[in-house]
């Protein structure tokens, strides 16, 4: 523990992960940031720029595309590309496209198994990697509260969950055998609302569709789906209507849910998140298919 | 939560017996903090209908929910963090279960945490559980302690029992360092939580939140000078070189003196660089980067602090040890140590006593078992900058690691460097065998094994060496196979040229122990003489002659590499217990009767003895 008394509580945060990736640097031989593109993962790139200022970003970001991001997330991506120090690398499971694997006829457990666990595994394999920078919290569900910030992986990718290392202190033992990895989650300790308010104070850059304006959805079990290309089949009695809607999280677009909301800036963001009533998680198809799914497809090599 | 300027981040630890009502607690808190959404709440309140214990109403305990069903599965739990904000402060709470492994997971749940919730339950009083949780906690450095009398409303909210329960845990708690205060409550039904009771109007102080968004902590690094463990040297180019770290403690400058530990080189901050941009000074907890106006070299490991109020360097300490893993903590064996940005290689010596934390009282160890607490002397391979953990966790907090498993094997907290080894480092010593023999941390020496062909020297050799090389020492095998393809590759199986080939390996083996080294020779070296000169090349206690005794009925029986059926066929001449003699060693060091010891007992004879003999030193 430092002693955070006189910092506020986003400087207390903002130094432990800051502190948590120059450990990363510092005793690891070949680190990569994963970026999903997302929130979380703009506040992690903001943190590493932070930490090895003045020196350019010691890693290269990767980016698992599995083609059917929003259209605005990849014109966010290119746009990260040209920044400065900054090397993008984009990995697609090329295997998965060949056969075809999508979304919509697979479902999203094949589709996210195929084109992201799979491809991640593929992508560290490929370049070497012996530990990945990700954007996972412990507030989002409860698989992730007890999960460590040093998480190991087998050579196979696997999660041994009866086989972790105590953490204690700010002493992260980051031995390991040849072929093991590590994933490292820096912002391990923050919340939803936490990331929101550190956006708004660094004014850090995020992908507009966090932020409310007309879309094009449809209504899908539920959930407002937005029509975001021509490859999203209409369902039998199903056409678009335009409604003011929002993201709180982003991932495949179809298989991520809108909210209506008039949110347009980051306070009005912040301000309904205060009065929301729903968990962040709610918008993600993966959580809902099984209940300790987290869990098992954290052990299969998910992030 | 005003982001901008809240008074910070307090991370506090909850601990209690099993069904003390912690869940409850728990999820109370993050109820009331209004963080828990609809679909959580819809999810809590089937579940509360379907399993809760509360009838209708809702059973905060199965929020927390998931930990019963990883226990089956036989996965490690140790700590869960959950995360709940007011508008005055954020908190991190340290969820460690209290079942089996529990010294283990309260020790990395209060490692962090800057103040610790101990309840109990009001029925049932303050029981040996709890005085062990007050135990690890204060172990932990936490001095701040709320008593939570939970269950209050099963008492008929009873002041009596309240103030007694309160007395009993003061008295207990007077010889310790620890703060308290006691609040009573019902976790269940609200009371005094975040709400305070309609029905104790007896009762003056704070709630609980009251309390955790108020309570001033006097950080226990408060008070100490400037330190900075350097974490990464920041070099994009020539022109600029940066130390990176986190402020451990005080505050630094732009201009300040400052010196460079364990060097003790002096220097003056330059910049302070940040991001943002140069900072003026920067305060403890901050990250930052530092140039120096000197080229002084430093490098991760390295601590840079006050110039005119350093940390002590030192190279041995007494320290508490905690075990965290099944593999034990056996004192002679070499560690890796981390403590602050540094790694250093530790050898944990002779236990001086574990302790007893339910009676606090000390027993005799021979080694640390599993969530075992002791204590003993550490031996550095170097001197490190360091606090006693009392003043600063990040100077005096370290974890040790297995060097072939990787695991974190111990957590440790230094108490004070020993006298002996605060002087030496400073004064420059001539090169000699001493320097070099302190620089390695080993008493050199040679073990040299002597038997006949296929008696098991070499394979003693090998795995003594392995043995001895886990436990951090340094050292080198000589056998006849490196020595007779290089060295003495003109040499035959004559008596002239054994006896020259024994006088080569004893010199390399001299030069070898002179570098330091611990030698493993392996070689039949037949002849009482050679043997004796050999001997007489080193210096008292440094030969080991080491006698591996099989008889020649054994050795030719089993025969492994033929080379006796070949000698008694006459193809191999001059072949020692054939047609050569073996002169066995009167005084040997160690006598290893093979035809009475296993191949591992013979080893651990070995490894024991030098085991002893390093201690001694
Ligand atoms: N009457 C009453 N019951 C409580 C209170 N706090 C917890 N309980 C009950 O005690 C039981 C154990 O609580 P739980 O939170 O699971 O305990 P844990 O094992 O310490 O986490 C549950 O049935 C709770 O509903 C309290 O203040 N009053």
């Amino acid at each position: 523990m430092m002693t955070t008394s006189s910092l506020t509580h986003l400087q207390s945060l903002e130094a432990e992960s800051i502190f948590i990736m120059r450990e990363v640097v510092a005793e690891c031989r070949k680190p990569v940031l994963l970026n999903s593109l997302g929130k979380d993962s703009a506040v992690m790139l903001h943190l590493a720029r932070k930490a090895f200022h003045p020196a350019a970003l010691p890693f290269p970001l990767l980016h698992i595309d599995t083609t059917w991001k929003f259209r605005a997330m990849y014109e966010y991506r290119e746009h990260l590309a040209r920044s400065s120090g900054m090397q993008m690398l984009v990995h697609i499971n090329t295997e998965g496209l060949r056969q075809g694997i999508n979304p919509i006829t697979h479902g999203s457990q094949i589709h996210t198994d195929v084109m992201k666990t799979q491809a991640l595994k593929q992508a560290l394999d490929h370049y070497g990697f012996d530990a990945a920078f990700g954007g996972a919290r412990r507030d989002e569900e409860k698989s992730r509260a007890k999960e460590r910030i040093f998480s190991f992986r087998t050579a196979q990718h696997r999660w041994d969950p009866k086989n972790q290392r105590p953490e204690l202190w700010t002493l992260y033992n980051t031995d390991k055998h040849n072929g093991e990895s590590i994933r490292v989650f820096p912002l391990s300790n923050w919340t939803e609302l936490d990331v929101w308010q550190y956006i708004r104070r660094e004014a850090i850059p995020i992908v507009p569709l966090y932020f409310a304006a007309e879309r094009p959805v449809v209504r899908r079990d539920g959930a407002l789906i937005m029509v975001d290309d021509e490859r999203l089949p209409l369902r039998p009695g199903e056409t678009p209507e335009r409604l003011t809607v929002r993201f709180r999280t982003l991932g495949c677009y179809p298989l991520t849910s809108a909210i209506e909301s008039n949110a347009t800036s980051l306070d009005e963001v912040i301000a309904e998140l205060l009065h929301s009533s729903r968990s962040e998680r709610h918008g993600r198809a993966i959580d809902h298919d099984d209940e300790a799914s987290m869990e098992k497809k954290k052990q299969e090599g998910y992030f | 939560m005003d982001a901008e300027s809240g008074p910070g981040l307090l991370r506090f630890i909850t601990c209690g017996s099993v069904d003390d009502g912690k869940s409850t607690l728990i999820g109370r808190l993050l109820y009331d903090s209004k963080l828990l959404f609809e679909d959580q709440l819809a999810a809590l309140s089937a579940a509360s209908k379907k399993s809760g214990t509360r009838g209708d109403d809702l059973d905060f305990a199965l929020l927390l929910d998931g930990l019963s069903a990883e226990r089956e599965q036989g996965i490690t739990i140790d700590v869960a963090y959950r995360f709940f904000a007011t508008n005055k402060r954020k908190f991190i709470v340290a969820d460690a279960p209290g079942h089996e492994q529990y010294t283990r997971n309260m020790v990395t749940g209060a490692s962090t945490a800057e103040l610790a919730v101990i309840l109990v339950d009001a029925r049932k009083g303050v029981l040996t559980q709890t005085r062990r949780h007050s135990y690890l906690v204060s172990l932990l450095g936490i001095r701040r302690i709320v008593l939570a009398v939970n269950k209050i409303d099963l008492v008929g909210y009873s002041q009596e029992r309240f103030e007694s329960l309160e007395r009993e845990y003061r008295q207990f708690a007077e010889h310790t360092a620890l703060r308290m205060t006691a609040i009573p409550m019902s976790a269940a039904e609200g009371d005094n939580v975040s709400e305070r009771s309609r029905h104790m109007p007896w009762y003056r102080g704070p709630t609980l939140l009251q309390y955790l968004e108020t309570v001033q902590l006097d950080a226990p690094a408060a008070g100490l000078p400037f330190r900075m463990p350097v974490q990464w040297v920041n070099r994009p180019h020539q022109d600029f070189r940066g130390y990176a770290g986190r402020i451990a403690s005080g505050e630094i400058r732009a201009g300040d003196r400052a010196v460079a530990l364990p060097s003790g080189r002096e220097c003056r901050i330059e910049r302070i660089v940040t991001w943002e941009g140069d900072l003026a000074s920067a305060a403890s907890g901050l990250c930052v980067t530092l140039t120096l106006t000197e080229d002084i070299d430093l490098s991760r490991g390295d601590v840079l602090a006050a110039a005119d109020a350093p940390p002590p360097s030192a190279d041995q300490f007494e320290a508490t040890l905690i075990a965290l893993h099944a593999n034990a903590i056996l004192p002679g064996r070499s560690y890796k140590m981390k403590i602050g940005s540094a790694t250093v290689s530790a050898i944990v010596a002779p236990l001086k006593y574990k302790i007893d934390i339910n009676s606090w009282q000390h027993l005799p160890a021979e080694r640390l078992e599993l969530n075992e607490i002791g204590v003993g002397e550490l031996e550095l391979d170097r001197p490190i900058a360091f606090e006693p953990y009392e003043r600063s966790r990040e100077l005096g907090g370290f974890i040790l690691i297995d060097r072939i498993t990787h695991d974190t094997v111990a957590a440790g907290m230094l108490h004070f460097a020993l006298r002996r080894s605060q002087n030496v480092h400073w004064q420059t010593l001539d090169v000699n065998k001493q320097a070099r023999a302190a620089q390695n941390g080993q008493r050199p020496g040679v073990i040299w094994l002597t038997g006949l062909s296929g008696a098991g020297k070499s394979t003693i050799a090998n795995l003594v060496e392995k043995q001895l090389h886990a436990a951090g020492r340094r050292t080198y095998v000589l056998d006849g196979d490196n020595i007779r393809h290089g060295l003495n590759k003109d040499l035959g199986f004559t008596e002239q040229d054994r006896v020259e080939n024994i006088r080569r390996v004893a010199e390399v083996s001299k030069l070898m122990v002179d570098a330091g080294l611990i030698v493993l020779v392996s070689f039949i070296s037949p002849f009482r003489a050679e043997r004796r000169a050999a001997r007489a090349l080193f210096g008292a206690g440094e030969f080991i002659e080491v006698f591996v005794d099989a008889t020649l009925a054994d050795v030719e029986r089993r025969d492994v590499k033929g080379l006796y059926r070949r000698a008694r066929s006459g193809q191999l001449k001059n072949f020692t217990g054939i047609d050569s003699p073996y002169e066995p060693p009167e005084q040997a060091e160690i006598h290893l009767d093979m035809s009475r010891l296993t191949l591992e007992q013979a080893v651990e004879r070995v490894v024991e003895f030098m085991r002893r003999r390093q201690a001694e030193a």
